[in-house]
């Protein structure tokens, strides 16, 4: 399905839904700025979570998944509060997770874009909207719970998780480096 | 007394984790409406949306409830019979458990968290002596995206500290999520610059012609809500300024995300 023009800050732009399992058509038709809602199971990761997923492995298959970057607040088995953390301090497992066939990694601030050309996209979910984060997100399953709750992998059932925006394509496009290198350059002016 | 002080610490972090300051959501919905990028308004007005429903389910605005810090002024004439820190620490542990917050205290080594967001050195009590008999809280649940990307340079005093804080602006905005409030230490010493800097946040309303300009300089980059471009890369600029070693020019950033979260409670 290609994505339908919707608007999006009183503009039109390209707006997708997808839902998990992602094959790598799933992603490759996303460009960089559509908008993006996905649906199904996301698997959360942060900090402890990578740093034990490269000692033993994941404890899921993350074939086709979506991952996200978030340290949620749960309570009673709910989702109260659940948006992104700074995907920058992952950056470093950024190569060996999209080799685990993930193909969409969520979160905010970006990360290395080249490993994920010809695999996979990053979304950007707006980073501090944990409130309306939790209303489409519900707990399915929770791992590495010895970790803490900000630091488990916690398995979700999402409804519609979005607006995300496609920041880095699978096709070597970085919205964040353009951005960055922008305005590093009009320091100079 | 020691109850009044616990509860006020309760509601005022209640208050700060749910809701924005009125002139923090103005400054949003001012950018959102000013802002010619659709991606970047598009992100403004999510983020606004996000606040409403926060004030709705009065659930934590965002997941990263933070580290607990106040702002406390206390009267030169008021005489406590308890130990204030220990009291704030009390109704940190119970907005914990009744909010609920996040647990994100942990030991800096071991890495293991306390479960409760108290521990040692946390909470933050930056303490203010004043005239009178009154006691006022203020919470600043402080998240971590933010304070990771604050840095204190200490400059040649022939350095422009506007240009160090441009480029450093221009390098690390991205992961602070922007739009931002710059809190600017200026001068003083390595620690007060960086007090001053985070005291600048407590301070942020009301501008000076050169915090407006710096302001204007910023959003010239062009950086945008989170880092995605647009015209709204900080919402607020505020310098606060100590005099300085002849040979010194300390210069201290406290980068504040979009969710300038602080509530203040007013206890006698």
């Amino acid at each position: 399905m290609l994505g339908t023009p919707v608007c999006h800050g009183g503009d039109l732009l390209t707006e997708h839904h997808i839902k998990t399992p992602l094959s790598f058509e799933d992603v490759q038709k996303l460009a960089l700025g559509d908008v993006v809602f996905l649906s199904g199971r996301v698997y959360t990761a942060r900090d402890k979570a990578h740093a034990l997923m490269r000692q033993k492995g994941s404890p899921v298959s993350l074939e086709g998944a979506a991952l996200y970057h978030c340290g949620p607040l749960i309570r009673g088995g709910k989702v109260l509060s659940a948006g992104p953390t700074t995907s920058g301090r992952m950056a470093r497992y950024t190569e060996e997770i999209l080799r685990l066939g993930v193909r969409a990694i969520i979160g905010k601030g970006g990360l290395p874009g080249e490993p994920f050309r010809n695999r996979a996209v990053y979304l950007a979910y707006p980073g501090g909207c944990g409130a309306a984060a939790a209303l489409q997100l519900k707990v399915a399953g929770v791992h590495l719970q010895e970790l803490g709750m900000a630091e488990s992998l916690w398995a979700f059932e999402a409804e519609s998780l979005g607006p995300m925006i496609v920041a880095i394509d699978a096709h070597g496009n970085d919205l964040y480096q353009d951005v960055r290198r922008s305005a590093i350059e009009r320091t100079k002016i | 007394m020691r109850d009044i002080v616990i509860e006020a610490t309760v509601h005022a972090l209640q208050r700060a984790q749910t809701s924005l300051p009125d002139w923090v959501l103005q400054r949003i919905e001012d950018a959102a409406r000013l802002e010619t990028n659709s991606i970047a308004r598009s992100h403004l007005e999510f983020m606004l949306k996000n606040v409403r429903i926060a004030g709705e389910t009065r659930l934590p605005l965002c997941q990263d409830t933070g580290l607990p810090i106040f702002h406390v002024e206390m009267g030169r004439d008021l005489l406590l019979d308890f130990d204030l820190g220990e009291a704030v620490a009390e109704g940190v542990r119970i907005a914990t458990e009744q909010i609920p917050l996040r647990p994100n205290a942990v030991d800096p080594l071991t890495r293991k968290n306390s479960g409760n967001n108290t521990c040692q050195g946390m909470p933050d009590i930056i303490l203010e002596i004043v005239d009178g008999r009154g006691l006022c809280l203020t919470a600043f649940p402080k998240g971590a995206g933010s304070e990771n990307m604050s840095l204190v340079g200490m400059l040649n005093p022939a350095d422009d500290p506007f240009d160090f804080i441009l480029k450093a602006v221009a390098e690390r905005a991205t992961n602070a999520c922007p739009p931002l409030f710059l809190g600017i230490g200026l001068g003083g010493t390595f620690d007060l610059a960086a007090r001053l800097a985070k005291r600048a946040l407590f301070n942020m309303p009301g501008t000076s012609q050169m915090e407006m300009d710096l302001l204007r300089r910023v959003n010239a980059l062009g950086i945008g809500p989170m880092g995605l471009g647009g015209d709204t890369t900080a919402l607020g600029v505020k310098i606060e300024r100590a005099c300085c070693h002849t040979a010194s020019l300390p210069v201290a950033i406290n980068f504040q995300c979009w969710a300038h979260r602080c509530a203040t409670e007013v206890i006698f």
